[in-house]
């Protein structure tokens, strides 16, 4: 397997605002390039934390602290570079159109099915009509709702179902082309036959982009993703291929977790 | 023993329903009654001086639909702060307490104040005045719905315009505002009713007027204003139209409370 790293965590930690004690202790984990890697571990482990250092979302929030390096290799020149290093709100936005993020709950915005994949494309400069169509057309072929939606793009997007929602949010997410793309829990929202869409989506979605997906669901977990950490909290216990991880856990704690002897 | 006090506390707080009800009844039947009969073509073609309404309704318009002009971009924005920029600020909740002092300060000492400060110095009684007392009135009912509506977006929604690359105040612009927009017409709306029949805050700043006018930088017809002056006159006919334009008012509030009210229901939906 021919393995290359597009993000790169080293020594990293956080605390958030006001707090004593680190949420997440020195992780060190490689983000592979076109692969899924899921981020596995009970409540409170710290793996939504660590995915929303990613694109530091956290920085919305006033307070928080970062600890040592997360890397983001530069596609075109190469050279890996320090995220947290960022400063200015400027390299923050294009940290943010090349890490893109899929929440929870799905966050349509509230203008029509059309306007919400534009908008990002549109704040990246793009306003050429018949370009913009394309790509919006395009975006909304690669989330798989193409069909579903083609005859009714001018309407609110907030009349979609939760299931069409959130592939609404991945297609809005993949329109920018983003290198790196962060789900948070993308199917805990969502019904039995909406969670197999999402998750048939982002096994063709990793042709294009690197994706990492933190879930409950260990069964997604394995169905999906090509790596597996296994965290607990605060600390990365066990990182390796998603086979090894579930057929052949190297530290007991890991084994212990996916056995469901608790969580 | 404990039905009986459960009767007693029941029969007595229906009585005070009843009772409150009873005076608002009368209120409005009264001024109904009173008010319809001295409603006719007339009093809309024609003004005060010829004991018409026309001038004091437009020009109560004109008061009210400036104070929204200025009342509402201050206090939007002022919310807009409060909600979403002012995070760790110990001063944020000072302001809002603040604002909401301001909500139930009374209005004839807003009155006042305006009157210190622009009819004072001006040496006369003027429109403008009575237009920035009511956006004075105005601006902490808009501070506050703003920034309740806006609190109601969920986080998730700005990170997710974050997390698309917005700047922060595309995401504001562009999706909270656009998310919470139904509430914060609704406020707006309630807002407006509330200045829009308001008295104390004009009586010494813009004073009245009998005649049609536009000029903003005299004394200025109003509808409330007018009435209070006309219930004091001894002739009836003048009595009369107080009665018209009281219900004429009233009327009109309570549409737009309605209308805020049919919104928020549909809203629900």
């Amino acid at each position: 397997m021919n393995l290359e790293k597009v993000m790169d965590i080293k020594n990293f930690s956080f605390t958030y605002a006001g707090a004593e004690k680190p949420s997440l202790k020195n992780i060190n984990l490689p983000i592979y390039y076109k692969k899924v890697t899921a981020l596995i571990g009970p409540s409170g482990c710290g793996k939504s934390t660590l995915l929303r250092s990613l694109n530091r979302i956290h920085d919305l929030y006033p307070g928080n602290k970062y600890e040592g390096e997360i890397l983001l290799k530069d596609l075109e020149t190469g050279k890996m570079e320090n995220i947290l290093e960022y400063k200015k709100e400027n390299e923050l936005i294009k940290l943010r159109q090349r890490v893109g993020m899929i929440f929870q709950k799905p966050t349509p915005f509230p203008m029509s099915i059309y306007d919400n994949i534009a908008y990002g494309l549109r704040l990246m400069g793009k306003k050429n009509k018949a370009e913009l169509d394309e790509k919006v057309e395009e975006a909304l072929k690669g989330a798989a709702l193409w069909n579903e939606v083609k005859d009714r793009l001018k309407d609110d997007a907030r009349g979609l179902s939760g299931g069409q929602q959130q592939r609404l949010c991945i297609a809005r997410a993949i329109a920018v082309e983003p290198e790196v793309l962060l789900m948070d829990e993308p199917t805990s929202a969502l019904d039995p036959i909406s969670t197999l869409a999402i998750e048939e989506l982002v096994t063709k979605l990793k042709d294009k982009v690197t994706i990492v997906i933190v879930t409950h669901n260990m069964q997604q977990a394995s169905r999906v993703s090509d790596f597996t950490a296994y965290m607990y909290l605060g600390e990365l216990v066990e990182f390796g291929t998603t086979e090894q991880i579930f057929l052949n856990p190297q530290k007991k704690h890991t084994a212990d977790y996916i056995a469901g002897k608790f969580g | 023993m404990r039905l009986i006090i459960n009767k007693i506390v029941l029969l007595l707080s229906t009585l005070a329903a009843i009772l409150g009800l009873v005076f608002l009844f009368w209120i409005l039947i009264t001024l109904t009654i009173k008010g319809i009969s001295a409603i006719n073509l007339h009093i809309f073609t024609n003004d005060l001086v010829n004991n018409g309404l026309r001038n004091l309704l437009v020009g109560q318009f004109v008061l009210a639909f400036i104070a929204v002009i200025i009342g509402v971009p201050i206090g939007m924005v002022a919310g807009i702060y409060l909600q979403e920029y002012s995070f760790g600020n110990k001063y944020a909740e000072f302001i809002r307490n603040l604002s909401d002092v301001m909500m139930s300060a009374p209005s004839i000492v807003i009155g006042t104040f305006v009157y210190a400060i622009i009819v004072s110095p001006v040496g006369h009684m003027n429109g403008w005045a009575g237009a920035i007392a009511l956006a004075i009135m105005m601006i902490p009912i808009v501070v506050r719905t703003t920034d309740d509506m806006l609190g109601l977006v969920p986080k998730e929604l700005r990170e997710a315009g974050v997390a698309i690359g917005a700047p922060k105040y595309k995401v504001i612009f562009d999706i909270v505002i656009k998310a919470a927009k139904v509430g914060i017409m609704t406020g707006l709306l309630l807002a407006f009713a509330r200045i829009v029949g308001e008295t104390a805050p004009l009586l010494f700043t813009s004073g009245n007027s009998e005649y049609f006018t536009l000029n903003l930088n005299h004394e200025f017809p109003s509808l409330t204003v007018a009435i209070y002056t006309l219930a004091t006159m001894p002739d009836k006919s003048l009595v009369d139209i107080a009665w018209a334009g009281a219900f004429l008012l009233t009327l009109f509030v309570l549409i737009i409370n309605l209308l805020g009210r049919f919104v928020i229901k549909e809203k629900k939906k």
